[in-house]
């Protein structure tokens, strides 16, 4: 293991409403680049919100997170923003996709909003993901006319497309029947094989037996 | 060229919804077309109305109006001044005045130099019956330099029968209005007999009817050259009592009487002074027509919001994930904002479009004649001043419209919506 993509240290975080509660606990971790990660644990045990803390979308915590070497806590929204569009490929447990959109368009416009490449090597790069994970074909429909496995296909090659320091999952099978779960693992071990660091939020025993790390949460601590 | 990628997402969004879009700028479309039909044909009917008005009313009018002056009774001369005796005199009867100016080529002359005079016309006026065969009419004889009068109110668009210019060829010729010359029953080349009611009388020749599409005019009033009408009273070549001024921007008659009254000495009146019910009447209809207007482009812009509301409710998820992928308050308040803009000005055009083929429409569709009417159709103005304002406002509106909810849009956390 060389040098860590993220480190994050004494993460607290409360909730106020309905009640006073704190979802996370002195939460300090540290992702390799290259690793495949997998937190497992209860449902309610925290596992999302943590997630969500270090994808920096909720950014009302405690403690110290920093990506890439950089210091992200602390950020303002539009910063945090070009960094997520940057760093942070993420995948929901529901796919999330625009329905307006055609599959192509849906994967291409995170890179858009970069801006780093032209709108032809964008494409070029969108196919080619399509074509990693198998639906190549279905590049012009309408996002909505695909399958559940289909779209959470296309949701990880749009997470791919800026090519991110780390992929983040939230139960991205959660939502999914067997087949289809098999996919999306095969899909992400062999991302994994690739070089790419992953940290995957699961309740899948054998996916998560194959990753290079289990954390295991509990009551919105880390116990292992 | 590629379209920056906030606007390649608000364009897709739009695209995706257009029967809502465009219910949405059918308000934005109705509203503005309203406003331009009815701005423009409240500025005609308003023109209509003021030039029927003040068709016979010169912008400025300069005459010598009868002020009794007492101090110069017959008391005086009684009492040869005894400061110690107080009189007061009850009822008291003032001595015979002249009713001319009498410098009136001095200031005819002076009025014709400036520039922004268009026409001075002098005028001797008095109280005439009219007489021919056992038919007697009461009213009133204007005496005038029928050129200049023809200039002043446009008598060549009113004559119904015979040219004003008849007056200065015929000897003795009267130009008639025609409700007086219906009542008369006479026609061109009839003699009528006019009596001052000092006694005088003379016969005129008819040479011309005229109508100004107003009967308290047209029942009354005839025009007879100025040496007529002073022959007719006994009096000099330069006796005249009135001088009437049009200006070449009506508005500034105010400024002019004012001129004139310090000027000359003379009362001067200005048409808005003289006829505050025109003015009172253009500004009830002016705030009638914006009041209406103003509302038409507030509910239009009533629609947009709540359409944009229900949109952004709907797309909660989205905006969430487009947060989650990097885009930052601002794009999506340029997502949503920019929906509201196409909206906005598209209706706002189209607006235009269909408010200037109604006007146009109206100002083509015949007026319901009457003897009085000289309007064949509906009176419509074309100004592109209203099409501007409309523009401006209706896009003014949907900013307004489309600025809240899409603010409301780049507020939402998208933590909040990913967890539910
Ligand atoms: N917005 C919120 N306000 C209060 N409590 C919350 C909120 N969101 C989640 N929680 C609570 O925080 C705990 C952790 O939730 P979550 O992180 O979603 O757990 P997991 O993903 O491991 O199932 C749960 O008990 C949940 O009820
Ligand atoms: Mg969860």
């Amino acid at each position: 293991m060389n040098e860590p993509i993220l480190e994050a240290t004494q993460l607290n975080k409360f909730f106020r409403l309905p009640e006073p509660f704190q979802v996370l606990k002195d939460i300090s971790l540290s992702v390799q680049k290259g690793e495949f990660i997998t937190i497992v644990g209860k449902s309610g045990c925290g596992k999302s919100s943590l997630l969500y803390l270090l994808s920096t979308l909720d950014t009302d915590y405690t403690g110290n997170l920093s990506i890439n070497g950089s210091k992200v806590t602390g950020l303002n929204e539009h910063d945090l923003s070009g960094f997520r569009n940057e760093h942070i490929g993420f995948v929901f447990q529901f796919h999330y996709l625009l329905p307006e959109f055609t599959v192509l368009q849906n994967i291409m416009i995170p890179a858009m909003k970069l801006g780093k490449l032209s709108r032809q090597q964008i494409e070029h790069n969108a196919m080619q993901r399509l074509e990693e994970m198998g639906i190549r074909d279905v590049a012009l429909k309408p996002s909505g006319k695909l399958s559940g496995g289909q779209q959470q296909r296309v949701a990880i090659a749009r997470a791919l497309i800026n090519n991110p320091g780390i992929i983040m999952a939230d139960e991205p099978t959660g939502n999914l029947d067997s087949n289809n779960t098999q996919i999306i693992f095969n899909i992400f071990r062999q991302l994994a094989q690739e070089g790419n660091t992953i940290l995957a939020v699961t309740h899948d025993k054998d996916f998560a037996a194959r990753s290079d790390r289990i954390i295991e949460m509990m009551d919105g601590r880390i116990i292992h | 060229m590629t379209l920056p990628v906030n606007l390649l997402i608000s364009g897709t969004q739009l695209l995706a919804r257009k029967r809502q879009s465009f219910i949405a700028m059918l308000g934005v479309i109705f509203g503005i077309a309203m406003f331009i039909f009815m701005i423009s044909f409240m500025k005609g009917v308003n023109n209509y109305i003021q030039d029927t008005m003040l068709s016979a009313i010169p912008d400025v009018h300069i005459y010598n109006d009868i002020r009794t002056d007492y101090t110069s009774s017959v008391t005086s001369i009684w009492l040869r001044n005894d400061p110690d005796k107080v009189v007061v005199v009850h009822h008291p009867r003032p001595e015979k005045v002249r009713l001319n100016l009498k410098n009136a080529s001095l200031i005819i002359s002076d009025l014709k130099t400036r520039s922004d005079v268009e026409v001075v016309s002098p005028l001797l006026s008095t109280q005439v019956f009219f007489n021919y065969g056992p038919v007697q009419l009461n009213g009133v004889l204007d005496g005038v330099n029928i050129l200049e009068e023809a200039r002043l109110f446009s008598l060549r668009e009113r004559m119904m029968t015979g040219r004003a210019e008849n007056l200065l060829t015929a000897d003795k010729g009267i130009l008639l209005g025609q409700g007086l010359a219906d009542k008369l029953n006479v026609v061109r080349g009839d003699q009528v007999t006019l009596a001052t009611p000092a006694g005088n009388s003379m016969r005129f020749r008819v040479v011309g009817t005229f109508s100004f599409g107003l009967s308290t005019v047209d029942n009354i009033k005839a025009y007879v050259s100025l040496s007529g009408v002073q022959q007719l009273l006994a009096k000099d070549h330069d006796y005249i009592t009135d001088i009437r001024v049009k200006l070449k921007d009506i508005n500034m008659a105010r400024d002019l009487a004012v001129v004139c009254r310090k000027k000359y000495g003379y009362k001067s009146e200005d048409w808005e002074s003289s006829n505050p019910s025109i003015k009172a009447g253009n500004l009830i209809r002016d705030t009638l027509t914006w009041v209406v207007s103003l509302t038409l482009l507030t509910v239009a812009g009533f629609g947009i919001y709540n359409i944009m509301n229900m949109v952004i409710s709907s797309k909660m998820k989205d905006i969430a994930i487009l947060k989650a992928q990097g885009f930052d308050g601002k794009d999506i308040l340029m997502i949503f904002l920019s929906q509201s803009l196409v909206i906005g000005i598209l209706g706002a055009l189209a607006g235009l479009l269909l408010g200037f083929l109604l006007s146009y429409g109206l100002s083509r569709v015949p007026f319901p004649q009457t003897e009085f009417t000289f309007m064949k159709f509906f009176p419509v103005v074309f100004d592109i001043k209203y099409y501007f304002f409309g523009a401006g406002f209706g896009m003014l509106t949907t900013f307004v419209a489309g600025v809240l909810p899409a603010r409301k849009a780049a507020r939402v956390d998208p933590v909040a919506i990913l967890r539910s």
